[in-house]
């Protein structure tokens, strides 16, 4: 009897699949004013099916790269990078609920970045619950591949910032806008980072390294909040700015009651700006990021206590017409100029300047056919020193990639 | 689209596609002879992927998890060997309590070696009242190897106890028993139960087996089954680390290549490497040495120029820490190789920082801080010229 009820399940499932005719989902239009860096999460082309309230989307980012360091290859690799799911509903009036579920390296990680239930009582005042991306920055919350003409994510905001960092939390969240003026701001309270900041196999403080606990999602190290803030504001002619802040107690200070520690903080302080030329149409955006930490003075100075870095993307449109059949395709020159220094300070046993410092020019040219897809060729030259400030490793080479927007 | 422009398009793709997969256009690998990292040429395929896995190992970051210390001096082999070559004062080890050949008083007070830093919850080391101390620069780990394999016949030959020559220069082997894991050469030759040690500063490391273990133990705090015992509680504990990551280890110090020297036809060079000999340092800087036989073929019955005779050498007050290791005297320091000298600041953050505690930032402070069985060497150096310094100093880069 189950078999028959399975058979007939599955029959069932296979014959409404195939009454879906997918030319009935209609892609909602992303919102390309009065948008902040913020409102990343919902300005996605989703799409939405008749009247129900669920909208899906997702994105997918396949590269393929040929890079060389101080003249040792890996060869030509070919990446799957990620594929990300977004799910989105409306529960009732007032109350949204949306996801982002992303899958790294082939499925090897899977991971929730945003699963949030966000409840508007007036623009400027909503509640959000769930896993929210802390607004550090800008480039945590707007992450999307396709929107980047750059087949790698910044080495400010991956290798120095989490990104994308998620926690469990709640918060606030409002913007208002006015004439040519846009406001908004973030506050929430989460999960936090722990001990694998500084303690961990890249041999430097390294706030990604706390990625690795998925155990935050359920317990805080700390037992305290990360406390997450962000303003933002918004001119027509000038861009929007973003002053962020997030920064709370690390370590697992105590355990069943008994003190293992002092409590030790971070800090972390972020700036980001985003701007179109109006003339030229050149598209400006960045970010940088001051790290202080509290490290054991018994510790190595391996693991820093200051660090800071930030990217800045230039995008120039240089074609703008029908090409290959595209009606409005697009053809970008671009440039990502990188830097970040994990270890600010100096050698206590020779003032020397501690190195662990890297700095990277990539430049790009990206196709558009449509604003959800981009295809991208980058070269990036890159420099890096280890702790020792001994002369740079350097290396090059090429990365094409697409990504889309489904 | 018409066919001429999707001939053109194609045409494009096509050179886009063979521009992006040249290798001229990545960068180049640094010339073989400006680095100390690389393995001996010829290693037969097992080695090659044993120098390989060794190679890992020698760059794995250990953490609480991993077992590092709790009480430790750095947390990876690389962090004091960057690239292989001579270490930096962070890395700066400290080694304390024994002050001649009755042995180290210390032991029960953490010694012979200080470890500094401490996981959190965890009190470093200090030294204790009354302890004298040295601290030790990590020296190079390029070309070991060659220098394993020197017999202690040779190593004997070169000594002159008594100084018989009547040169000023004697040299003695380290004496010391055997640790316990320690399987001795088939031609080793013993002294009252004790063997012949050539690595480390004071010449108290029996064979790369024996200075892993030790380095894994006292610099990272992590135990193997050749040496269990936890440094902060001094009990024996599970082991930290697998034996064949061990051997692994050893197999690639084994096979990273020797120093290759550079800039030999320069006429400064010539010169300086003839004043070298002139002025007696090449008296206990061996130009040249020879393997005997290896199970690693490519290091048996070699002939390599390590610029070392792996004998011990009194230095002089100026050197004497008041500490020691084994037979050695405070004053007595194992004659360090010269090789891949002029490669030091490429590996020390840009400067050098040489002698055992990497006191002088240059080649000639070096030299003006021998004394002991070196002080008519480091005279008849203040007697050169300085063009003849400087030539001599040029030599010593090459190497």
């Amino acid at each position: 009897m189950k078999q028959i009820i399975t058979i007939i399940i599955i029959l069932a499932s296979t014959l409404s699949f195939a009454q879906v005719d997918s030319t009935l989902f209609k892609r909602q239009k992303t919102e390309t004013t009065q948008q902040l860096n913020m409102d990343a999460v919902y300005n996605r082309p989703f799409l939405s099916y008749g009247k129900l309230p669920v909208s899906v989307g997702g994105y997918a980012e396949v590269n393929w790269q040929h890079i060389s360091t101080d003249g040792i290859s890996e060869g030509h690799q070919f990446q799957m990078r990620r594929m990300t799911l977004f799910v989105a509903s409306t529960i009732s009036k007032r109350i949204k609920f949306l996801s982002e579920i992303e899958f790294e390296e082939g499925g090897k990680e899977i991971a929730i970045e945003f699963a949030s239930l966000d409840v508007e009582f007036q623009p400027l005042f909503n509640l959000r619950g769930g896993i929210i991306m802390n607004p550090i920055g800008a480039f945590n919350q707007n992450h999307d591949g396709p929107k980047w003409e750059f087949t790698d994510r910044p080495i400010s905001a991956t290798q120095m910032l989490p990104a994308t960092w998620s926690n469990a939390g709640f918060g606030l969240f409002g913007k208002n806008y006015q004439n040519d003026w846009m406001f908004g701001y973030e506050l929430y309270l989460s999960g936090s980072f722990d001990d694998a900041i500084i303690d961990n196999e890249e041999s430097k403080t390294f706030l990604p390294a706390s990625k690795n606990n998925t155990e935050r999602f359920e317990e805080s190290a700390s037992g305290t909040p990360l406390t997450t803030a962000k303003i933002a504001i918004r001119n027509k002619y000038f861009g929007e700015i973003g002053l962020s802040y997030m920064g709370g107690i690390y370590n697992t200070f105590q355990e069943d009651g008994i003190v293992l520690d002092g409590k030790r903080r971070l800090n972390v302080f972020a700036i980001d700006y985003t701007t179109t030329i109006p003339k030229t149409n050149t598209f400006i955006t960045g970010e940088w990021a001051w790290i202080n930490v509290d490290v054991p003075e018994t510790y190595s100075q391996q693991y820093g206590n200051k660090q800071y870095g930030g990217f800045l993307d230039i995008v120039h449109p240089v074609l703008k017409r029908k090409m290959l059949g595209w009606e409005h395709a697009v053809l970008n020159l671009a440039c990502r100029l990188e830097y970040v220094d994990w270890n600010v300070g100096t050698f206590k046993e020779t003032g020397g300047n501690i190195g662990e410092e890297i700095w990277s020019v990539m430049p790009a040219v990206s196709f558009r056919p449509t604003p959800q897809t981009v295809f991208r060729l980058n070269y990036r030259i890159q420099r890096q020193t280890d702790i020792l400030n001994n002369a740079p490793e350097k290396t090059g080479g090429f990365s094409f990639g697409i990504s889309s927007y489904f | 689209m018409n066919t001429k422009r999707l001939l053109t398009y194609t045409i494009l793709l096509f050179a886009i596609i063979a521009m992006v997969s040249c290798d001229k256009l990545l960068p180049a690998a640094p010339a073989n002879e400006e680095v100390l990292d690389g393995e001996i040429e010829g290693l037969a395929p097992e080695q090659h992927a044993q120098f390989l896995r060794g190679d890992e190992a020698f760059g794995e970051v250990f953490t609480s998890a991993k077992g590092l210390g709790p009480l430790f001096v750095t947390n990876s082999c690389v962090s004091c060997h960057a690239g292989d070559g001579k270490g930096h004062p962070f890395t700066t080890l400290t080694r304390f309590g024994q002050t001649d050949n009755t042995g180290n008083q210390f032991l029960n007070m953490g010694g012979p070696q200080l470890q500094h830093r401490a996981l959190t919850g965890y009190q470093p080391e200090s030294i204790p009242n009354g302890a004298t101390f040295s601290k030790f620069t990590p020296p190079a780990v390029t070309g070991l190897g060659f220098l394993q394999y020197v017999t202690d016949a040779d190593i004997l030959a070169m000594s002159d106890p008594n100084d018989a020559d009547g040169d000023g220069i004697s040299g003695v082997p380290n004496w010391i028993i055997l640790n316990d894991f320690v399987i001795p050469a088939l031609d080793a030759i013993t002294q009252n139960g004790m063997y012949i040690h050539r690595f480390g500063k004071k010449a108290a490391a029996y064979d790369l087996l024996d200075q892993t273990v030790g380095a894994y133990n006292q610099d990272m705090g992590i135990t193997s089954s050749y040496n269990p015992m936890d440094t902060h509680s001094g009990l024996s504990i599970d082991p930290e680390i697998s034996d064949n990551t061990v051997r692994d280890v050893v197999a690639y110090l084994q096979t990273l290549k020797a120093p290759a020297p550079r800039n030999q036809n320069d006429p400064q060079v010539i010169n300086g490497k003839s004043l070298f000999n002139q002025i007696n340092c090449a008296s206990c800087h061996k130009p040249k040495l020879t393997t005997s036989y290896s199970p690693v073929e490519v290091l048996s019955y070699k002939e390599f120029y390590p610029f070392t005779d792996l004998l011990l050498h009194d230095m002089g007050s100026g050197l004497d820490d008041g500490y020691t290791e084994g037979n050695a005297l405070s004053s007595e320091w194992r004659t360090t190789p010269l090789w891949g000298l002029g490669l030091s600041p490429s590996t020390q953050g840009g400067q050098y920082f040489l002698m055992h505690d990497g006191r002088a930032n240059s080649i000639e402070q070096a030299i003006l801080l021998h004394g002991g069985e070196a002080e008519n060497s480091k005279n008849q150096f203040l007697n050169l010229s300085e063009t003849e310094k400087a030539d001599l100093i040029k030599f010593l880069e090459s190497l």
